[in-house]
């Protein structure tokens, strides 16, 4: 070992750009990120840079494309299959608002002691662990004519002339279908609220109790507003799910008598009508919507919470703010008549 | 005036506690336990005829109703035909394959880079962190019109390998579990080692690697799940039969085997039995990796 290389990661005094330049550590560095790099730019943006170019080609995945302009973005608009097929995702919005109230009363409850609770936690949460095709086949099975669900519904005194095919019935299947995406992933959105559930300090429930809370108002009042964050994350994130909905219609219906979600419609049209560039341009489109809804995100988050942890982020950047003013004074070039806002920042730096 | 009858006590610590009102908790308790087993009838219900439905003989099952309990519960023939009728020793065969070179290979490929990323600053840190979480927010299905194209021209489609690099790909979440769990490991730590005359490399591996076992456990179980169930890609890039995984093997049963429902449902038991055993036995692993994996988004 060189003493260079313990100096210059040793001694924070010096500046990083002052420091000899350190092979090693420039070579554990493009070793490390090379092949994670390469594999990145391969396999992610490589194709998403391609499909958006694709977008704007008539083309199949073997052959000679034609450049037809934004000819695929009007087809989006004008075909009459495609628009309607992102309605359904409305289906699967209202499904999440059970989604999310069944996972976030089934995770209060199993967060505190509950006979049999850890059976209950992991029967609600394996169906998450089920590869699609299985869950496929187990929906057909369930919703087939007089199988399972309807024997259950005769038991409870339905006849089986008043119930409906749960598949291929226009006016329900697309709910059948929200069950059973519900079933699916009910205990992953479970499991994250019992995470935050038991981050909570468990002070605040005696507290409360002592106080002469019941249990519903400690709920309102101390679980609700603690995993704020993460249920406003679930309700966004259940939108964009809802928009691009694929597993559940294409592995039970196939997309069959009007359940076809806009990716299911999308797959088809790229993998089995092989109309590549209409397939990207429906890819490009969706991805531009989920992008929004990311950013709307963002910007909700920033709504809601504006008022959380004020007092931090004010601190911080006054420490930002005091330590710019000082590393000016330091080069020597701090202005010597300051205005007020940078005056008052110094000072409060030094506790003044 | 107080009307309604209320009893307190004071408590050892020289509290003033209302009285619990016993029946009104009692009840609650009870409805609590209602709905919990209410639910959980639903939920296990497909699971459940799956396994009543797998127990009966292909006679069986053609005469009687599907809520009819077999008379052996023990019978395997179903679960035998069905493992060869779908070829799933091979299928077992091709998934444990692609199972253990991706989970090494991303395990490796993950910490290195989160080590790269946490413990030095340099142009570029924050770029291929911006990189990799934009790279989450893109749907895998419909990147797959524009990367089988791609697949098709470097000729990587039905080759086992082509579809293993394939699955290397990215995994943001394992990557970013890694950072954390980097962070939270003391600086000093490799800086002591290094003043011993370890190089960044045998820092890297000697003593941060070894530190990171929880990590790694939860990463490979969650990651492993998902590999282990991808059909999407596994239909797309594996079309020969001998190629199949496990995932995949069911689709023998469309088609002419389409209506015979105790073979598909032993199927399905087959295929998800390892994701069964693997929950029983790392359940605390597997809900963490679930909880570090929304910290990210």
């Amino acid at each position: 070992m060189t003493a260079t290389t313990i100096e210059s990661s040793l001694s924070p005094d010096v500046p990083d750009n002052k420091r000899p330049f350190d092979w090693r550590k420039g070579i554990i560095i493009v070793a490390f990120c090379a092949i994670p790099l390469t594999l990145l730019v391969v396999f992610t943006y490589l194709p998403f840079g391609q499909m958006v170019g694709f977008s704007f080609y008539r083309m199949k995945y073997i052959g000679v494309p034609h450049w037809v302009g934004l000819q695929n973005y009007r087809q989006i608009v004008t075909r009459p299959d495609i628009l309607p097929s992102l309605k359904l995702s409305l289906y699967y919005m209202a499904g999440s608002v059970l989604h999310i109230s069944l996972a976030l009363y089934l995770a209060t409850i199993l967060s505190f002691r509950v006979r049999c609770g850890n059976l209950f936690k992991g029967l609600f949460f394996f169906p998450y662990l089920i590869n699609g095709i299985a869950v496929g086949f187990i929906f057909k099975f369930f919703y087939t004519r007089g199988f399972i669900f309807d024997s259950v519904l005769q038991w409870c005194g339905f006849s089986l002339n008043s119930l409906p095919y749960w598949l291929k019935d226009q006016s329900i299947n697309n709910w059948s279908l929200v069950g059973a995406s519900v079933w699916r992933y009910m205990g992953q959105t479970m499991i994250l609220f019992i995470g935050a559930i038991m981050s909570i300090d468990q002070s605040l429930y005696e507290a409360a109790e002592i106080d002469g809370a019941n249990k519903f108002q400690q709920f309102l009042h101390i679980i609700l507003p603690s995993i704020k964050t993460i249920l406003v994350l679930n309700v966004v994130l259940s939108v964009t799910g809802a928009l691009s909905v694929f597993e559940i219609p294409f592995v039970i219906t196939t997309g069959a008598n009007g359940t076809g979600s806009y990716f299911v419609l999308m797959d088809r049209i790229a993998h089995t009508n092989q109309k590549v560039g209409l397939a990207s341009a429906m890819a490009v489109v969706l991805l531009i919507v989920i992008l929004i809804f990311a950013l709307l995100q963002q910007i909700l988050f920033k709504f809601l919470f504006r008022n959380q942890d004020d007092g931090v982020k004010a601190a911080k950047r006054r420490a930002r703010r005091a330590k710019r003013q000082r590393n000016r004074i330091a080069a020597g070039k701090a202005p010597l008549l300051t205005n007020g806002r940078r005056q008052r920042a110094y000072s409060l730096e030094r506790g003044q | 005036m107080q009307t309604k009858k209320m009893t307190a006590t004071i408590d050892n610590l020289g509290r003033f506690r209302e009285n619990p009102p016993v029946l009104k908790d009692a009840v609650f308790n009870v409805l609590k336990y209602a709905i919990l087993i209410f639910l959980a009838f639903w939920f296990m219900l497909p699971l459940i005829s799956c396994v009543i439905t797998a127990a009966k003989t292909d006679k069986e099952y053609a005469t009687t109703t599907v809520t009819q309990l077999p008379k052996n519960w023990f019978n395997i023939q179903s679960y035998i035909n069905a493992f060869n009728l779908s070829n799933m020793g091979n299928a077992f065969k091709n998934s444990i394959i692609i199972l253990v070179v991706v989970l090494v290979c991303t395990t490796l490929i993950g910490t290195q880079l989160a080590y790269v990323l946490s413990r030095f600053t340099f142009p570029g840190n924050t770029l291929i962190r911006g990189l990799f979480t934009v790279a989450a927010l893109l749907p895998g299905i419909a990147m797959q019109v524009a990367l089988y194209k791609m697949m098709v021209g470097m000729h990587a489609v039905n080759s086992l390998w082509g579809y293993i690099i394939m699955s290397m790909g990215t995994d943001v979440i394992s990557i970013y579990v890694f950072i954390q769990y980097f962070e939270n490991i003391p600086i000093s730590l490799d800086e002591s080692a290094i003043v011993d005359g370890a190089s960044y490399f045998t820092v890297y591996s000697k003593i941060l690697l070894p530190l990171l076992k929880p990590a790694i456990v939860t990463c490979v179980i969650l990651k492993g799940v998902g590999v282990y169930n991808e059909y999407y890609a596994a239909n797309l890039y594996l079309q020969s039969a001998h190629l199949k995984t496990v995932a995949i093997a069911l689709y023998t049963f469309t088609g002419p085997q389409g209506s015979k429902y105790n073979l598909i449902c032993a199927g399905v038991i087959l295929t998800l039995l390892p994701m069964l055993v693997l929950f029983l036995l790392f359940q605390k692993q597997i809900y963490t990796g679930i909880a570090a994996g929304a910290v990210k988004e």
